[in-house]
């Protein structure tokens, strides 16, 4: 199946295969900038986390570099559209570099499913080229026949590092 | 070339009425003035005492760029000390926080020192003897920064003798942290829910600046707090208005708003906008809180405490507060073009938790790396120092609703959008870098 399009689950249950390949396809949808696909892969009740923290366990009573549910990203996407956001012209580009996801855990029944995405991640604007680390963890479940993201959680390896701007999504 | 050591002249001429030279930003010497002349005679930001409240606790960082130790010692005292080993100059924490038990001990030589920095033992004394070495520097042990305040909680050192004491230096500037610490029921913060860092290619004074420019919101945060007032408008009418859409969508008030919400100026560079009203005055009650609130203090003065609604407040030389959300921006200069923004939030204690879930919420989504908001200003700030370079205007603009003789006057509240805390701001550097000159 080709990567452009997203693909329908064969089955009620989906393969190892087939998360990994959603796994890959978010990340490719990111490079090539077509944000409204990626929002797509959201679930409604979504949350995009960074922690600030290594080892974080609470996104609500510790800091973090991102938390936001699917209002925030969807803010996030037409902002990057925006005539006047200055600190988008020029545009940011972003490169991704996974390694295989694995299946961490699989529950068909309670419809929720586990990867763990070690990756690299580049940002680069003008001059200025950064290389991030960091592991993603997504937890998937079907709706509608389709896979759909209810949490995304990026771990920086140096989560707590003094960054400078971080303009597009990991 | 030096054109600034020692020359107060020269200093003092970067700084005119209605204007100020690039080179206040751009110029390295004058950013080393900075660090040898202006923050030495400054009160500075250096921790709260939360960060450290056992003996032995200590939290390393910088007063300009300076590394110290804030450090409570074995009597409850806490007290600020040089990070370095009166040896051969060796860091001596190796962790930015932590405990140190009763000592510290240098990990070069295993030199060691009580934790009010005086020298317990050295390995090897009898190498000493017959050499002098009570005279010497390094027999007192780690230096202490002589004067240190700790104004209930908040920890400020000066370094160089002499200057302004403590309360000439803050005035009545003070009455902002008062309002900040008595939201709690308890009258007490804690340092809580972890550091942001941001690291900025740009002066530190831009940083201190935009604290009190009211003229950029609606303009530089269209892309951000502009994209949120219209994505909310689609939300379906009747729809809660999300804490997220409280906290960023005041950004774009009008220009009116912000002249109307007005600033106040005090001595020596403080001051704040948000005498009237400000971005933070309509945010939903958190349930509980007034009624803890009403137990403490009782009800006339809780309704006192929580109508103050300081947007930000300044206090010279590099920190920020706001109190109503009980957050604390530190402005650390590391160069001329380089500076990194701790931004530390603070729980009320015995308050509701869903009163530090907002303040997190406001550092993420403006003050994070991560941040749209902070991309908006981090953005307009390096294009000025890139901009600064250019020769075809050496002096850079600070004249919006200037007064001349607004220098003699001080604890005025003016309209909003005026440039005059920029300018006041400057009068006190200007005093700080040449004082005992």
């Amino acid at each position: 199946m080709s990567m452009l399009a997203e693909a329908p689950l064969k089955n009620a249950v989906p393969t190892d295969q087939e998360l990994i390949d959603f796994v890959v396809r978010e990340a490719r949808l990111i490079d090539q900038q077509r944000f409204d696909e990626w929002l797509d892969m959201y679930a409604d009740d979504a949350f995009y986390w960074m922690p600030l923290e290594w080892n974080q366990t609470d996104p609500r009573l510790t800091c973090s570099l991102m938390y936001e549910d699917k209002l925030l990203l969807s803010i996030r996407v037409e902002r990057l559209k925006g005539a006047r956001t200055f600190s988008q012209k020029p545009k940011s580009r972003c490169h991704h570099v996974l390694q295989t996801p694995q299946v961490d855990s699989r529950d068909a029944a309670a419809n929720s499913y586990v990867t763990w995405t070690a990756m690299h991640y580049v940002e680069t604007r003008l001059e200025e080229q950064t290389l991030y680390a960091a592991w993603a963890t997504h937890h998937l479940s079907v709706e509608d026949g389709k896979l759909r993201i209810k949490l995304k959680r990026v771990d920086l390896i140096n989560c707590d590092a003094a960054f400078g701007n971080i303009q597009l999504f990991m | 070339m030096t054109r600034y050591a020692g020359n107060a002249a020269a200093l003092r001429a970067l700084v005119r009425e209605q204007e100020v030279h690039r080179d206040v930003y751009v110029s390295e010497e004058v950013f080393q003035l900075e660090m040898e002349h202006m923050f030495p005679n400054s009160w500075v930001y250096v921790g709260h005492d939360s960060q450290v409240p056992n003996a032995g606790d200590y939290f390393g960082t910088t007063i300009g760029t300076q590394p110290v130790l804030l450090v409570r010692h074995t009597d409850g005292k806490v007290h600020v000390l040089h990070n370095r080993c009166p040896h051969k100059g060796t860091r001596i924490t190796s962790e930015t926080c932590g405990n140190t038990g009763k000592f510290f001990r240098c990990p070069y030589h295993a030199w060691s020192f009580k934790t009010d920095g005086s020298l317990l033992a050295i390995p090897l004394k009898k190498g000493y003897e017959n050499t002098g070495f009570e005279q010497s520097h390094a027999a007192p042990g780690m230096a202490p920064v002589r004067h240190v305040r700790n104004y209930r909680g908040f920890v400020f050192a000066k370094i160089n003798g002499g200057g302004l004491d403590f309360e000439e230096f803050f005035g009545e500037s003070l009455s902002s942290f008062d309002n900040m610490i008595d939201r709690s029921p308890a009258g007490q913060l804690k340092v809580a829910g972890g550091v942001l860092r941001y690291m900025h290619n740009c002066n530190w004074k831009m940083l201190v600046e935009n604290q009190t420019d009211t003229c950029h919101p609606m303009v530089a945060h269209e892309s951000s707090a502009g994209t949120v007032v219209e994505v909310w408008k689609k939300a379906p009418p009747g729809t809660k208005k999300p804490m997220a859409v409280e906290i960023i969508a005041p950004f774009m008030s009008p220009y009116e708003f912000f002249e109307n919400m007005g600033i106040r100026i005090w001595d020596n560079g403080h001051g704040h906008t948000g005498v009237h009203h400000s971005i933070h005055s309509d945010y939903s009650a958190v349930p509980g809180y007034f009624e803890k609130m009403t137990a403490a203090y009782g009800e006339e003065r809780a309704k006192a405490i929580l109508g103050e609604n300081r947007h930000n407040t300044v206090y010279f030389p590099n920190i920020m507060i706001k109190g109503p959300i009980q957050l604390l921006r530190h402005f650390k200069p590391i160069a001329a073009n380089k500076t990194l923004v701790e931004s530390w939030t603070f729980q009320l204690v015995d308050a509701p938790d869903m009163l530090l879930e907002r303040t997190l919420m406001y550092n993420r989504l403006i003050n994070a790396p991560t941040s749209i908001v902070g991309h908006d200003d981090l953005e307009m700030y390096e294009r000025a120092q890139e901009g600064l370079h250019s020769n075809g205007n050496e002096w850079v603009n600070l004249q919006r609703l200037y007064s001349p003789d607004e220098a003699e006057q001080t604890n005025v509240a003016v309209n909003g959008t005026s440039e005059w805390p920029m300018r006041h701001q400057f009068r006190a550097w200007s005093k700080f870098m040449t004082m005992g000159m």
